[in-house]
């Protein structure tokens, strides 16, 4: 069943190569011209003012992110439902809508409270 | 089922690779044309015939580009950022068979790098990875543009990824598998009513609708290219990147809008199945060839047409999109497709049913398209000067 796989590595090899081969060649044939201004960070011209690494930001983006994993599980639940769902018949279905009916009962809550809300 | 011959994975995995490599720079030539031609300009018209040779011209010179690496960078990060993009978007294409059977020195193969049982799988896991490469160039640029548009665009993503996702599913139920061929094949044959294809686009519309506007998003394209939002972020994630590195983070771009018009194409347009119009057999094997580059070219259109004709969409509007409407949609769709298949094989509706059934699908549709859109526009209307508290506050003071 791994030798399914073999081709996916020849593909992986060529396209490293390819990628890897570009920056390679670029970083040979290109020129290197470094000065103070290119290298630091850019900020449309002014004098780089943020220290990013501590910087915040809004806590909306941890809310999709905890969200996304919440939906991303339920998805990864529904594949092999899918697939192997004519066998289960309409007890599979029954489940699967428990399932879901649960969840969508927490996501009308979320957006309820307003936490897929961008101002 | 013996292995064929080492030559014949190498053989696939080159025309594959060659395949894809050659409709992106294609579609960047198409975009350019095409995208001139609704602001009534040329495009790109002196290298080679209609300027065709653009794109290979403009690679070449990427290489003699300098690659600035800014001082205040993750290295190791930075520079694997945009190689991640672009290997997860060429191992993506593993599994989409570019065309039929091909026999080939007495060797019958198809032509696909690899037919995996879990191949549709594939496909959403390696465009999972792509959020990675983002993501990575954003947070490894240590800098405030490339890290806001980073997030930005990877919670665009994981947000239209699950409608994506759930859009699928409901492929799964019908084909009953993964594998790419298994999804092909159930696509073949009639579908409603005889002489039509039976392509899933027919009869899962809604989760084909929800899955192209999932497309664009996911690819990053117009109207929902907010990772690149010029006007507020400069380039988004990679404007610390130039040179040869910038140009991998473009292929890899243009290269998701030739990858998801090839999904959409094998998932719900029948991949390259199509008349063969009853050629001989030594040129057959062009014609599966011709209908998926047919079916693959209609959608990469499709997105250029999209950068010509809309504006950027808003943050919040987009959020709503996927959140609200394209992920409910997309459930409610696999519940009521897997309630059907059931159905059918108790016998199935009455034909009248069929129709009250749809009749009732479409008040739904409508009601929710007169309720759901009056809201959100009054929240979209620019607040008057005059009513706005923080002004009025601040005119106060002043007074």
């Amino acid at each position: 069943m791994l030798a399914e796989f073999l081709p996916i590595l020849l593909l992986f090899v060529l396209a490293t190569a390819f990628a890897g081969g570009s920056l390679l060649v670029s970083s040979l044939v290109g020129p290197r011209m470094p000065n103070p201004t290119k290298l630091s960070a850019y900020e449309c011209g002014n004098e780089p003012l943020a220290e990013v690494q501590s910087a915040r930001f809004p806590v909306k983006f941890y809310m999709v992110a905890m969200l996304f994993l919440i939906f991303d599980i339920e998805a990864v639940f529904i594949f092999p439902w899918a697939v192997v769902f004519r066998e289960l018949g309409w007890f599979g279905l029954g489940q699967m809508a428990l399932f879901i009916a649960i969840l969508g009962v927490a996501f009308i809550y979320e957006i309820g409270r307003g936490g897929l809300e961008w101002d | 089922m013996e292995s064929p011959p080492l030559w014949v994975p190498l053989f696939t995995t080159i025309v594959v690779f060659a395949f894809f490599l050659l409709s992106t720079a294609l579609l960047i030539w198409a975009e350019r044309r095409v995208v001139a031609r609704m602001q009534t300009r040329l495009g790109p018209n002196r290298v080679g015939p209609l300027g065709i040779l653009q794109t290979l011209v403009d690679g070449v010179k990427m290489f003699f580009k300098e690659d600035i690496t800014p001082g205040m960078v993750n290295k190791p990060v930075y520079t694997l950022a945009p190689l991640v993009g672009v290997i997860a978007g060429f191992l993506a294409i593993a599994v989409i068979p570019i065309g039929g059977e091909v026999t080939l020195f007495g060797e019958t193969f198809t032509l696909v790098v690899a037919d995996l049982h879990v191949g549709a799988l594939w496909i959403l896991a390696l465009g999972s990875i792509h959020v990675y490469s983002v993501f990575l160039a954003g947070w490894a640029s240590n800098s405030p543009y490339p890290l806001l548009g980073g997030i930005r665009s990877s919670a665009q993503m994981v947000s239209y990824e699950i409608a994506m996702g759930l859009a699928v599913a409901s492929v799964f139920i019908y084909a009953g598998s993964l594998r790419i061929s298994d999804i092909i094949e159930a696509q073949a044959g009639d579908g409603l009513i005889p002489g039509m294809p039976g392509w899933f686009a027919i009869p899962l519309l809604p989760a084909f609708l929800v899955f192209v506007v999932g497309m664009v998003a996911e690819a990053g394209r117009p109207p929902f290219d907010l990772a690149e939002a010029e006007g507020e972020l400069v380039g988004g994630f990679n404007t610390e990147y130039s040179g040869m590195r910038f140009g991998m983070f473009m292929l890899a771009e243009f290269m998701q809008v030739v990858t998801m018009s090839a999904i959409v194409v094998t998932l719900f347009l029948g991949g390259p199945s199509g008349p063969t119009f009853g050629l001989p057999d030594a040129i057959a094997w062009v014609m599966p060839i011709f209908w998926f580059s047919l079916k693959m070219s209609l959608f990469i259109f499709f997105f250029i047409l999209l950068r010509g004709a809309l504006p950027r969409a808003r943050y919040h509007r987009l959020m709503d999109l996927g959140w609200k409407v394209l992920i409910p949609v997309a459930l409610v769709w696999t519940m009521v497709t897997a309630a059907f298949v059931l159905l059918n094989e108790l016998g199935g509706l009455a034909t009248e049913t069929r129709w009250v059934l749809a009749g009732i699908a479409g008040v739904i549709v409508i009601g929710l398209l007169v309720l759901g859109s009056s809201p959100d526009d009054a929240s979209d209307a620019p607040v008057p000067p005059d009513e706005d508290p923080a002004a009025s506050d601040h005119d106060k003071v002043t007074s």
